[in-house]
């Protein structure tokens, strides 16, 4: 049985991720094994990675980094080893090279780009973008496989990760300009939006995530 | 190609029941919240707001689990107030699979809780609720002040509190959301008061979900386009079959309001 990691860096909310995961995982022919876990033994081990996150960049950023030997093991499989990356909100944002909420702040910079403040054209638009919002496919992706065109996706953010590398954006949703709501290259997929509260779309995609091989 | 109005259906437990019951045509027991949850889940809700009036510390655990049952079948937003005091409330609300809290009377009475907690945990999941009634004597604020006096434990204790410095406050603390409840509205069916709503969205720069009065589909409307709310949240015209999710919906998108249409999952 595989095994699929959700890693628990003290950034809330694993529970709501890891019921979405395990619903999606009975689907399949042979279900993947689904662990919250904060080991970075365990996360050697996995053959998938989920990265979830909420709060601010900066604080993630420090959590993440406070658990010994994590960002070794990440960059040991993830980069190294190739293993399926699946970066979720703030743990999408960290794909980042750097955060600026807060503070300047270095992400893993697996993705050439900077987390900025939202600005949309419309000032009367407002900060959180909370809610519910379609994406713009930029670039076809497998894990987009078989979700309809105009499904929704749930947002709630403030920042958005901004590259200059245009072939990198596999999506973006509109919010008084593009706001990037999916990034991803080669082993690595990170979303703006929380699929494990994007219904349809957001089951959809975790159960292409659960089978992908890149 | 934009982000849409949410439709936010309200259930207020008690004890780990549902108080005024839910009257669906396939609920095996009315009285679970997580029957209901999972109905509206599937209806198409945008999200879902429990509403914990539990009145002892008993009475209270309940929500957790409520709470976490709900998380294991409805994959959409979930909010959750009433009673949250702490920092150790709101992690164990958000680790039942909670992803916003609603805060009143410990915003009231304590503004830096806001602050530690949108510190804490983000303002994505800090929301304030604010309990607000018209002045009985409109001078007694002085020119500053909005018609609007802050209420906590259920609209019974006046605050001495203006509603819109209160929220403006709140949203300078970190609250990520607002969520205005007409007192003077709420139950009456007569629907939302707009002046309430729209003089606190326009003066923040947070998502404004309307709440209290809702008693038709041209109550959702008003709030969005009158009052300039991004959310709309109903408790009883839904819980009693008078009106279904879809059919406000529709009736919002055929006001020219953008919701989302998707089939649930």
């Amino acid at each position: 049985m595989s095994l699929v990691t959700i890693i628990d860096y003290g950034s809330s909310n694993l529970r709501s991720a890891a019921n979405a995961f395990e619903r999606q995982a009975a689907l399949m022919d042979d279900p993947s094994e689904i662990l919250v876990t904060a080991d970075p033994e365990k996360v050697r081990a996995a053959s998938r990675i989920v990265l979830p996150g909420v709060g601010a960049f900066a604080d993630c950023a420090a959590g993440l980094n406070a658990v010994p030997g994590m960002r070794d093991v990440l960059e040991e499989r993830v980069i190294a080893g190739g293993t399926p990356f699946l970066g979720i909100c703030v743990g999408m944002q960290l794909l980042a090279t750097e955060g600026r909420e807060k503070a300047i702040t270095p992400g893993l910079g697996w993705i050439d780009g900077a987390v900025v403040h939202l600005t949309p054209s419309d000032p009367t638009l407002k900060i959180p973008h909370m809610g519910w919002n379609t994406l713009r496919i930029q670039r076809p992706h497998t894990l987009l496989a078989g979700i309809p065109e105009g499904l929704h996706a749930y947002f709630v953010h403030s920042y958005h990760l901004q590259t200059d590398r245009p072939d990198l954006t596999i999506a973006t949703t509109d919010y008084g300009g593009p706001v990037t709501a999916i990034v991803g290259r080669d082993n690595i997929f990170g979303t703006q939006f929380h699929p494990e509260k994007s219904q349809a779309l957001g089951l959809a995609l975790i159960s292409n995530f659960l089978t992908w091989s890149p | 190609m934009t982000l849409k109005t949410r439709l936010i259906p309200c259930l207020d437990v008690k004890d780990g029941r549902v108080v005024k019951g839910v009257q669906f045509v396939d609920l095996i027991d009315a009285g679970d919240p997580v029957e209901a949850a999972i109905a509206y889940d599937a209806a198409g809700a945008d999200e879902l707001c429990f509403l914990d009036i539990a009145a002892s510390h008993e009475g209270r655990d309940t929500i957790f689990d409520v709470v976490a049952r709900t998380a294991e079948h409805c994959f959409m937003p979930v909010t959750v107030g009433g009673g949250v005091r702490t920092l150790e409330d709101i992690r164990k609300l958000l680790l039942s699979g909670a992803d916003k809290v609603a805060i009143n009377s410990s915003a009231v009475n304590d503004p830096n809780f806001i602050a530690r907690a949108a510190d804490k945990f983000g303002n994505q999941c800090i929301v304030v609720s604010v309990d607000a009634k018209q002045r009985l004597d409109q001078r007694v604020g002085g020119d500053n002040r909005s018609e609007w006096e802050i209420y906590t434990h259920g609209g019974r204790n006046a605050s001495g509190l203006d509603a819109v410095e209160f929220a403006v406050r709140m949203v300078e603390l970190g609250a990520g959301e607002l969520l205005v409840t007409s007192m003077d509205r709420d139950g009456t069916k007569s629907g939302f008061d707009i002046a309430l709503t729209r003089a606190i969205t326009d003066a923040v720069n947070v998502p404004v979900i309307a709440s209290g009065g809702v008693g038709n589909l041209d109550h959702l409307v008003e709030g969005v386009r009158e009052g300039h709310a991004s959310a709309v949240l109903a408790a009883s015209i839904f819980h009693f079959g008078t009106y279904t999710i879809p059919q406000a919906k529709q009736y919002l998108a055929d006001h020219g309001i953008p919701v989302r249409m998707d089939r649930a999952a």
